[in-house]
């Protein structure tokens, strides 16, 4: 009986080979193994968005999935989007917006907000699309619903959303 | 330093630093994922244990036997600590309920027992390998039950006031009303759960941890584990959110310490999600009267308060009536306030314990009345307006606003637009707004602080202080830069740490205003170590530009501070001044609802509030907590609420699916208004807090937008749509 | 959570047989819904089948008409596929009124309509429940039951099935395609998918052991105006107080399902043959011989009044 598994993938442009136990979540192997603290655990159920990373640049919880189950695909947590003094835009504009307070929602808030552009650009509809025959255009109404997976009991939606509006505009 | 006079001009007033809006000195570490919570501490050289807890599967009662047998044999487990093994332990002083030890079971999801093992995954499973038996009693859970038994509690807790005769003035009063009001347990719900690592060596214990108050948790870990306070080191930079809930020592502490000692070997606890609403604790309930009468100008003639909350024997109450002494004016007043033995886990403070449920029903009860006079609410307001403390009238407010920010309140929000109870329409939406005012009083706490200048020239602060999301770093950061006339860049802030002087923490919105105060303090003396070091007189010395100035003398702070540096220290502490005069803070909160006509679903359309709250440190931080207050609030107003089971004894709904907070597309764009203003009488900073009053009333503009939308006056919380659809029109 | 093994299977038919040779295994696709519950040990499978890699994440479209949208099929993906957005958008429409982005990046069109109940007393192991464990009792029954069924439950269980997605398919007469160990296949009406409690809560599809999803196919397109109607507390993120999956016809008659009410999505083509009389006949109908709480007994109410808006925005 075989409790654990070979698993490789890449996080951050960095190639990992790991042996976890199968009950390992992706959320702590990142974590526990790789030391990836960036990426947190709110709620480990699903329920909170904190744990958010982008795996072949769909985001997804890192906590509803087990690492064993991401061969060869390739992962980028908040450490892989930029780095203090080299900041990628979005998190460039939380800083700016305020679009956090304790901190703990904030990289799954960034990871989200970076892959809810992308969906929208990929027209993918969300419950706040008014007509799904149409290409989904860049709301208020619509990054507010795409980030409702993200809960922040500080409270900091609004500046959140002025954030990522502010990066949205700046797009081509 | 003795804060006991009004404060005069002082160095703060330069507002080259503090009251800029400075972007949080912090901001890069936590948006790029660097800065380290309590559970991810980590030391490549050493090999960390996983400890996982278990709980209590009954609401009371005692344990007779645990075995734990098959949980030792598991895989991986390196050791398994149950509250038999460790016996009664001596509780905390801030704790209610015993967080661990013993047989006694005093509430659903206690903590009974923690296994350590080599990995999470392994830990987790052998947890569930410990068999319990229990003597199960029956307990009091129902609040409305129980309240028939309440008794007064203590004169500790303040429970009545009184003035004039109330009974007689209500009797008398042309305009009167009587209503009943209640409010729904509710929890912290802070994204980083309760987390502790905890490393032995010899019988010293270092504790990284998430933390409040790093003071009161050295002190109540040292009590419950039965050693020194100075054993003890704990550290708690980062703190992902408290709201009350990380105030007082946690049980993730406590097992953390125990499986570390049984194990030999750095331990860390976490508590899981579905574990927190049951095990730490939560606001309390409360269920309220409210009686006001009135002439039929709009004069308030009296007003009575009464509430009863529940609690563990020897808990606290839910302090709810505590605004209305001081709110408004009324020459006949009473408030009661009145405790029942429950047994359903602590509850204790959250955010604005006693403002927030009490201004839930306070506010809605002013709507009201207002209606019932006839009168505009903001005018109604307006009317009874009062200076002084109206329970002791020679007892003036320092500086009380609350007009001014109601006025201003309704010109921006455009008030006057506002229409009679469900006459206004925008397809299915019915539209209303409400209003109502916002009050907290301004706390303080003493709050201690070291202030080093190296040699090269970069001025370090050394506080106990906590920054849960408010802001400290950078605001204690402004403080520091203000003081000695450097640019915020030179200024490095080091917090949470029980090596640093003991400061006021986190909580209370005494948090700000009081550990700025401290360093405030540390700073004059800093500079007058400056002064001394080059023999100037420090009467006449300025601090600007990185220099020190004295006469035509003027020496860079980097060559003042010489090879050794230099370094000031003190603790601000507080005279009379707020018994003397009620110091609090003022707000007024705008919201526009919209209620689906069919669904009965509301959504928050627009939301403004004005404060009141002496000088605002930095407007960025300050209305990220307003803003975020606000949230919590429209949370309360609509959709929070642990739902008892009052057979079994627990919070049913204890996960963030069960208990929904209010997530992104519940809320709308927010405005703050702050009100230019200081407040000599609070401290040197002149500043008063506002991480509080932005929740306390909003519940209310909320219930009173509602009503105004619908015409349906919902008195109990939260305002879900099955209290509002029997009262909407027909749609079938 | 349990420890298990684990495997990944490349074929539908290698997934059922791996099942087969392994007694007390389960297939893991998103792991949303699994996962979650594996964490609280509610699921304690011994065996784990990856089956993420059995290439059945198409959608195609059925010489005949219709559509099989394939079992590994992400709900993001389903939602957004342009046929579906064109022909079957009450499924699309219900697709993203569940869940989170995160989440629908992860669920599958299988995993969906296996999902669990979200019953609070069936999501705490200390509390009795005879679905995690027949025969021990129904703490929700007496408890706090406002999320909870009206109709269709038990004495033995009064638990809803949380999809949205089921609803809709519900709604469009969908069928479920699986593949047995044996090789043999078999069609299932989403009708006859979940099964009621009775006194065997624990059982909640027809499914037999090891019996694998392949696929989901929709009959072809109905036309008409098609209306996904959430109702929770908060604007999203939550699980349906209530819900209405409605297709209305130009002349009135249509088709309505009901979340939120039911152990299954609910539907009575008898209520049906009422909608143009309005809803409060048709919600008459359909929700006849409900059993209520207290607590929940404003769902029947709230199904008329949200049937009733859904009609109107059909009629325009």
């Amino acid at each position: 009986m075989n409790y654990k598994t070979e698993v490789s993938f890449t996080v951050n442009g960095e190639e990992q080979l790991l042996n976890v136990d199968n009950r390992t979540t992706l959320l702590d192997a990142l974590r526990e193994h790789l030391h990836l603290t960036g990426t947190k655990k709110g709620c480990d159920h699903g329920q909170c968005g904190a744990c958010t990373v982008l795996v072949d640049g769909r985001r997804i919880n890192a906590c509803l999935t087990l690492a064993v189950m991401h061969e060869g695909d390739n992962i980028t947590t908040i450490e892989g989007l930029g780095a203090p003094g080299d900041l990628h835009p979005m998190q460039a504009a939380f800083v700016k917006h305020d679009g956090f307070q304790c901190g703990y929602c904030t990289p799954g808030q960034i990871c989200s907000s970076v892959a809810v552009l992308e969906e929208i650009k990929a027209n993918i509809p969300s419950h706040a699309t008014s007509d799904l025959t149409q290409q989904t255009k860049v709301s208020d109404a619509e990054i507010r619903e795409r980030m409702s997976g993200n809960l922040c009991r500080c409270g900091a939606y609004s500046n959140i959303l002025d954030a990522i509006v502010e990066v949205a505009e700046a797009r081509p | 330093m003795q804060f006991d006079t009004p404060a005069t001009t002082n160095p703060i007033d330069r507002m080259k630093v503090v009251g800029k809006p400075i972007h949080r000195i912090d901001g890069q570490s936590k948006t790029t994922g660097r800065a380290k919570y309590a559970y991810e501490w980590h030391d490549a050289d050493i090999a960390y244990a996983y400890g996982y807890p278990v709980g209590s599967a009954i609401a009371k009662g005692r344990i007779t036997s645990m075995d734990t047998s098959a949980a030792k044999a598991a895989p991986g487990v390196l050791a398994v600590v149950t509250t038999l093994d460790v016996g009664d332990l001596k509780k905390g002083q801030f704790n209610t309920a015993s967080l661990f030890g013993g047989s006694q079971i005093q509430h659903y999801h206690q903590a009974i027992a923690v296994v350590v093992a080599e990995t999470f995954e392994q830990a987790r499973s052998a947890a569930s390998l410990i068999k319990v038996d229990y003597a199960e009693e029956q307990g009091v859970f129902d609040l409305e039950v129980a309240a028939e038994k309440a008794v007064k509690p203590d004169e500790s807790q303040q429970p009545d006031s009184a003035a004039g005769d109330f009974d007689a003035a209500f009797r008398a009063a042309p305009v009167t009303l009587d209503a009943r009001y209640a409010t729904p347990d509710q929890s912290h719900a802070m994204m980083e759960p309760h987390a502790s690592i905890a490393a032995w060596n010899g019988d010293e214990v270092t504790l990284w941890t998430s933390s409040q108050m790093i003071d009161w948790w050295r002190g109540d870990f040292a009590q419950t584990l039965g050693i020194d306070k100075e054993k003890v080191h704990l550290m708690s930079p980062f703190i992902g959110g408290g709201f009350g809930g990380k105030l007082f020592l946690r049980v993730d502490a406590v097992l953390a310490a125990f499986g570390a000692k049984a194990c030999g070997c750095p331990v860390k606890v976490a508590l899981p999600r579905p574990f927190i609403a049951n095990n730490t604790t939560h606001r309390p309930a409360t269920l309220q009267r409210i009686r006001i009468g009135a002439e039929r100008d709009g004069k308030i003639t009296a007003i009575g308060h009464e509430s009863w909350s529940g609690n563990l024997p020897d808990g606290s109450l839910e302090t709810a009536v505590m605004q209305t002494r001081l709110l408004y004016a009324g020459e006949n007043r009473m408030t009661a306030m009145r405790l029942a033995a429950l047994d359903l886990p602590e509850g204790n403070a959250m955010r604005a314990p006693g403002e927030a449920p009490g201004l839930m029903a306070l506010e809605i009860a002013i709507d009201e009345m207002a209606e019932k006079l006839g009168i505009d609410p903001i005018e109604f307001r307006i009317i009874n307006d009062t200076q002084v403390d109206p329970e002791n009238p020679e007892r003036p407010f320092s500086h009380r606003d609350l007009i001014g920010c109601l006025k201003l309140g309704a010109e921006r929000f455009g008030w006057d637009a506002r229409k009679a109870p469900a006459a206004r329409r925008e397809g299915n939406w019915m539209i209303g707004v409400g209003v109502a005012a916002a009050f907290r009083n301004n706390l303080v706490l003493p709050s201690g602080a070291r202030v080093r200048l190296g040699s090269d020239g970069i001025v370090t602060v050394e506080t106990d202080m906590t920054d849960i999301g408010t802001g400290s770093y950078t605001i204690i950061a402004q403080t520091a830069a203000e003081m000695m006339g450097v640019n915020i860049d030179k200024v490095a802030v080091q917090l949470g740490d029980s090596r640093f002087p003991v400061s006021a923490g986190s909580g209370g919105q005494f948090g700000a205003n009081s550990s700025t105060s401290g360093v405030y303090a540390a700073c004059i003396k800093l500079r007058e170590a400056v002064a001394r070091k080059l023999g100037f007189n420090s009467a006449d010395v300025v601090f600007e530009d990185g220099n020190v100035r004295s006469g035509n003398r003027t020496v860079p702070l980097a060559e003042a501070a010489g090879a050794d540096g230099l370094v000031g220290e003190d603790t601000m502490t507080w005279g009379d001044l707020t018994e003397t005069h009620q110091q609090s803070t003022f707000g007024g909160h705008f919201v526009e609802v919209g209620v689906d006509v069919a669904t009965g679903e509301t959504r928050i359309r627009r939301m403004l509030a004005v404060c009141a709250a002496g000088r605002i440190l930095n407007p960025i931080t300050a209305r990220s907590q307003m803003i975020g207050a606000m949230t919590m609030g429209a949370g309360g107003a609509l959709s929070e609420e642990l739902a008892v089971d009052t057979r079994r004894g627990f919070f049913v709904n204890h996960d963030l699916a069960g208990y929904e907070i209010a997530v992104h597309a519940d809320i709308p764009h927010q405005e703050v208004i702050f009100m230019d203003e200081t407040d000599p009488y609070s401290s040197p900073m002149k500043a008063k807090g506002v991480g509080e009053l932005g929740l306390c009333g909003v519940a209310a503009a909320i219930a009173n937008a509602i009503y105004n939308a619908t015409g349906v006056r919902v008195r109990d919380y939260p305002i879900t749509l099955d209290k509002l659809i029997g009262g909407l029109p027909d749609v079938a | 959570m349990k420890a298990f093994t684990y495997e990944r299977a490349s074929t539908a038919e290698a997934a059922a047989q791996a099942a087969a040779k392994n007694p007390g295994a389960k297939f893991i696709a998103g792991g949303t819904n699994l996962l979650d519950l594996m964490k609280l040990e509610i699921e304690t499978p011994q065996h784990l089948i990856d089956v993420n890699g059995t290439g059945l994440d198409k959608i195609e479209a059925i010489p005949e008409g219709g559509l099989r949208i394939g079992a590994m099929v992400r709900n993001t993906d389903l939602a957004a596929n342009e046929t579906v957005r064109r022909d079957y958008g009450l499924l699309s429409r219900a697709l993203v009124a569940g869940a989170s982005g995160q989440l629908r990046n992860k669920a599958t069109t299988a995993g969906n309509l296996l999902q669990r109940t979200r019953c609070p007393y069936f999501y705490d192991p200390n509390q009795p429940c005879n679905k995690r464990q027949a025969g021990s009792g129904c703490s929700a029954i007496g408890g706090v039951t406002r999320q909870l069924g009206v109709i269709g439950t038990s004495e033995a269980c009064i638990a809803t099935h949380p999809s949205d997605m089921a609803v809709a398919m519900r709604a469009l007469d969908a069928e479920v395609e699986t593949v047995k160990s044996d090789g043999s296949t078999r069609s299932i009406p989403m009708a006859d998918f979940h099964r009621l409690p009775g006194d065997t809560p624990h059982i909640e599809t027809v499914l037999e052991d090891g019996e694998f999803i392949t696929a989901v196919v929709l009959p072809k397109p109905v036309g008409g105006k098609q209306i996904y109607r959430k109702v929770r507390d908060r604007a999203s993120y939550a699980f349906a107080l209530v819900s209405v999956a409605a297709v209305i016809q130009p002349d009135g008659r249509g088709r309505v399902a009901v979340g939120g009410v039911a152990p299954k999505p609910w539907r009575m083509e008898a209520a049906e043959a009422e909608l143009a009389k309005g809803a409060r006949a048709t919600s008459g109908i359909l929700l006849e011989g409900a059993r209520p709480t207290d607590d929940n007994r404003f769902k029947i109410d709230l199904v008329e009044r949200t049937l009733g808006a859904v009609i109107a925005e059909a009629r325009g």
